[in-house]
């Protein structure tokens, strides 16, 4: 023990009395007084075996027994007892540090006081002014001083909740004691004894537990305010890592955690796992001939514990699993990454799927969404991910087969589409912002024309595509569109094909090659004819092909469009 | 008031209804159970429980149960559903495990629920209790490094009552009966790939638990009506309290609260998998078996599958499986999550 530091610990025990024990010890044999707290509620032969375990050190003492519940002043009470206890019976104490049954010291004691003794006048507190925090759980930060708290939250849930929501109703706004100013910060500290035996032997000490004993969460509040009103030097850190995930519940430490938290440099880490025992036999460190003054670094080991709970709390984007199954909209990413939807292209240019696959780092899908099957890039038997090309299983869960798709490829993920392939999924991708859906209306009409079908199996299927592809652009036109939509229509597109390519192309791939040549071009010479037998039939032809020149003797690039250059406007 | 309660009452009456005939079903089904060797009074408080039906398992059964005793199984309650290769004597020898025998008719007791709804009714209470064949394997994340105790420490910490592990199907490279399985082996060393990502999800409103389909069985055999394709969804860990009862395997339980282990906020909960070593050899003729017994679920046309299916010659191997190498490849591929257990 350091010549100028003598060390008290203030152990809080509620269960797991054996662990207690031990910690105890650890904390006994390193040189420091001890006070322990037991819980009223522990069951009496539970204590006595842990007096027996404990039996042959001295400077153990164990203090008056409360009946301690979480959230309330009882526990401040424990602590205050046990500080006394320690303050009176052992007047050279320098330091007093404030422990769980389950605080398992990871450096040895006498680094822990040689750390102190470097600074012997500072007081390692957490306490955040509670206007400041924003870390609290539960929504009560400012709440906690200013309304009352007789209730349980643990047994008589409903009865806090309520009686909180009727104290807001009636804007009850307790006063706090004059001259505080609330702070909050963890539990865990280690004062030094003049600053502790000031706030215990505060002449108001009376109104402060008076005023403390109807707030919320006290022992996370009690110390933290009075310090400020008592202590020199504000070391505003805790010593002890104590970690809680998003229910305000303390995380627990395996033994595979020991080379972070060997890293972490912390002294005491809060809490153990009984069955941890490697972790148990590891901590603490022996003590070293030189003792090492490095403040604690958590900075590992917490953000391990920040991904986790942002793990919990957001999830992976784009994953649908047994445990993640987001209801609509909240999503929070409803695919994983970036992908391409190119509707109407392959009726323009029939070898497109092939002709871009060569031109992006991606993979380039037929109609993946197509009646007959899913159209894998290469057209294998199982596509990616073991997905099956059969178009029934893949309509089972369509949503699910796209974002499987997309989350299990590390590549860009590009698909054709058109009002001829299941539209379950319009509103999803619509709505999703990964989507970049590149559209030429009418386009389906092309490979009508020299089909040699019945004209009137033609009209059929034309009034049929044409109202789908309405329906699909209803979608695209919604105002809750997340997607980057680009919308031309056919004449548009046939009036220069070639700059809005290459600019689908600079989107979804920048670095490409400029395109020099179209891919093949279908035949469109037939189509004005055929619009103008559609028109006569009856059928009033909506998509953009009406534009194209009704005489039409030639076809490349002739149509001078009047139509403007259109995103997202084409139907009317 | 009556306007009030009517539109979701009838729903949660007829699921307590459910419930409670159920249970009594099990109640009932208890003297179809004839105990061979009762070591229940063995079982110590916080033990965790494995609840097993079996049937001609023998060759399995050494490693499976080294496997949970490893993981922290304190205790095996067995039903054996009229074995004839020995497996009932090769049980009866173990310390750890409590046997009871039925010749009743496995599909008439609900495909053995009823049985074990009775076990878990009168052993389980208070405990975790893990129900599983004896071709699942439990895996967790973590599962390499915190035994099984950890895991429902951590879940009763969290207030959680069950934890669902969806089935994965594994298979090996080539014919089932390329590698023969030898007893004593680890199963998944022989059958060791699976399906990555061709999962279907559902919810199902009435129970809320979800409704997974998928994986290679669906793939190869039931391609053409993906709807009769066995349910993947499992909710094996359970801290039992008598008045639950499974409904339907282990898929989904009564009261509905223990299926909600899924978040619906975006977030991730907690979840392991089964690793489900049914393709091994001998697969074959046991299907053949099994149909010839007409004892599974609904008219064993998933075996009448799989025997068509093998005949053809078909095998489940394909070019996008993926080689199993342990709970971190899982939870990347995002078949199981960690939570927030850190």
């Amino acid at each position: 023990m350091s010549g100028r530091v003598r060390l008290g610990v203030i152990l809080l025990c509620h269960a797991d009395l054996p662990m207690a024990a031990r910690m105890a010890r650890i904390w006994a044999e390193g040189g420091a007084r001890v006070a322990i707290h037991v819980d009223a509620k522990v069951r009496a032969p539970d204590l006595a075996a842990m007096r027996d375990a404990l039996a042959d050190l001295d400077g153990i003492a164990f203090t008056r027994r409360r009946r301690c519940d979480w959230g309330r002043f009882s526990l401040v009470r424990a602590t205050q007892d046990a500080a006394e206890h320690l303050l009176r019976d052992h007047p050279d104490i320098t330091h007093v540090y404030l422990a769980s049954g389950a605080c398992l010291p990871l450096r040895p004691v006498t680094e822990l006081a040689a750390f102190l003794a470097a600074d012997p006048d500072r007081d390692h507190i957490e306490s955040v002014s509670a206007d400041e925090v924003g870390w609290t759980v539960g929504g009560l930060n400012e709440e906690r001083f200013t309304l009352y708290f007789p209730f349980d939250w643990r047994r008589h849930r409903r009865l806090f909740d309520r009686f909180v929501e009727w104290q807001r109703r009636r804007g009850v706004r307790r006063r706090l004691p004059r001259g505080l100013s609330p702070h909050l910060g963890s539990q865990w500290w280690c004062l030094t004894a003049p600053t502790l035996r000031a706030i215990l032997q505060d002449p108001r000490r009376a109104e402060f537990d008076r005023y403390f004993r109807l707030s919320w969460i006290p022992d996370e509040s009690y110390f933290q305010t009075l310090v400020r009103r008592h202590s020199v030097q504000i070391e505003s850190r805790s010593l002890t890592l104590a970690k809680f995930d998003h229910k305000g519940r303390p995380y627990q430490l395996y033994d595979d955690h020991l080379p972070l938290l060997e890293e972490s440099r912390c002294f005491v880490a809060r809490k153990a796992w009984h069955g941890a025992d490697r972790l148990l036999a590891h901590f603490p460190r022996p003590a070293s001939a030189a003792p090492d003054l490095s403040p604690p670094q958590p900075a590992g080991i917490e953000r391990l514990i920040n991904r986790t709970i942002r793990r919990r709390l957001q999830g992976r984007p784009g994953l649908y699993m047994q445990s993640r199954y987001p209801r609509k909209d909240a999503e929070n990413g409803k695919t994983a990454a970036p992908y391409a939807v190119f509707q109407g292209f392959t009726d323009i240019f029939p070898g497109f799927e092939r002709w871009l696959g060569a031109r992006v780092a991606g993979d380039v899908h037929g109609h993946l969404f197509s009646a007959e099957m899913a159209e894998f890039a290469g057209r294998p038997e199982i596509g990616p991910g073991a997905l099956s090309t059969s178009a029934a299983l893949r309509d089972h869960d369509a949503q699910g087969f796209l974002t499987s798709l997309i989350r299990v490829s590390g590549r860009m993920q590009v698909f054709q589409f058109s009002p001829r392939d299941s539209q379950i999924l319009n509103w999803f991708i619509a709505t999703d912002p990964n989507a970049h859906l590149f559209v030429v209306t009418g386009a389906w009409m092309l490979p009508l024309v020299n089909s040699g079908m019945p004209f009137d199996d033609v009209r059929r299927i034309t009034a049929h595509l044409q109202r789908v592809e309405l329906a699909q652009l209803d979608v695209l036109n919604s105002v809750w569109v997340k997607a980057r939509v680009q919308v031309h229509d056919l004449a548009d597109f046939l009036s220069r094909p070639l700059a809005l390519l290459e600019d689908a192309l600079g989107q979804i791939e920048p670095h490409a090659a400029p395109i020099r040549a179209l891919p093949a071009m279908r035949d469109t010479s037939g189509l004005s004819d055929l619009l103008r037998r559609l028109r006569n039939a009856g059928l009033q032809p909506r998509l953009g092909a009406e534009g194209l020149p009704l005489a039409a003797s030639s076809h490349e690039g002739q149509a001078t469009s009047g139509r403007p250059d259109s995103e997202r406007t084409a139907a009317e | 008031m009556m306007r009030l309660s009517r539109p979701w009452m009838p729903e949660r009456f007829r699921r307590r209804i459910e419930r409670q005939y159920l249970i009594g079903r099990a109640v009932n089904r208890r003297r179809a159970l004839r105990p061979l060797s009762d070591r229940t009074a063995r079982i110590r408080p916080a033990d965790i429980l494995a609840f097993v039906t079996q049937r001609n398992e023998r060759v399995r059964l050494p490693y499976f149960l080294d496997y949970y005793r490893n993981l922290g199984v304190a205790h095996f309650l067995v039903v054996d559903n009229a074995s004839d290769d020995g497996s009932a004597e090769y049980l009866r020898g173990q310390p750890d495990v409590s046997l009871w025998s039925t010749a009743a008719s496995y599909k008439r007791a609900r495909f053995g629920m009823d049985w074990i709804n009775w076990l878990l009714l009168r052993h389980g209470r208070d405990h975790w209790c893990l129900t599983v064949d004896p071709d699942e394997f439990l895996v967790y994340p973590h599962c390499d490094s915190r035994p099984l105790a950890a895991l429902t420490g951590w879940l009763d910490a969290s207030g959680r009552r069950s934890f669902p592990a969806m089935l994965l199907d594994m298979y090996p490279r080539g014919g089932l009966e390329d590698r023969p399985y030898q007893e004593g082996q680890d199963p998944v060393e022989v059958a060791n790939w699976f399906d990555p990502a061709n999962y279907a999800f559902a919810k199902n409103s009435y129970f809320g638990n979800l409704w997974i389909q998928g994986g290679p069985r669906v793939r190869a055999f039931f391609g053409h009506d993906p709807l009769a394709g066995p349910a993947l969804n499992k909710i094996p860990l359970v801290k039992w309290h008598w008045r639950y009862a499974y409904v339907s395997s282990t898929h989904m339980l009564l009261p509905t609260g223990l299926n909600l282990v899924y978040d619906e906020d975006g977030g991730e909960m907690a979840s392991g998998c089964l690793l489900h070593t049914k393709f091994l050899s001998g697969f074959a003729g046991k299907s053949t078996e099994e149909l010839q017994r007409r004892q599974h679920y609904a008219n064993s046309h998933e075996y009448r599958a799989y025997a068509e299916g093998l005949n053809a010659g078909a095998q489940l191997w394909c070019s996008e499986s993926r080689q199993y190498h342990g709970w971190q490849q899982l939870e990347d591929l995002g078949l199981i999550s960690r939570g927030n257990w850190a």
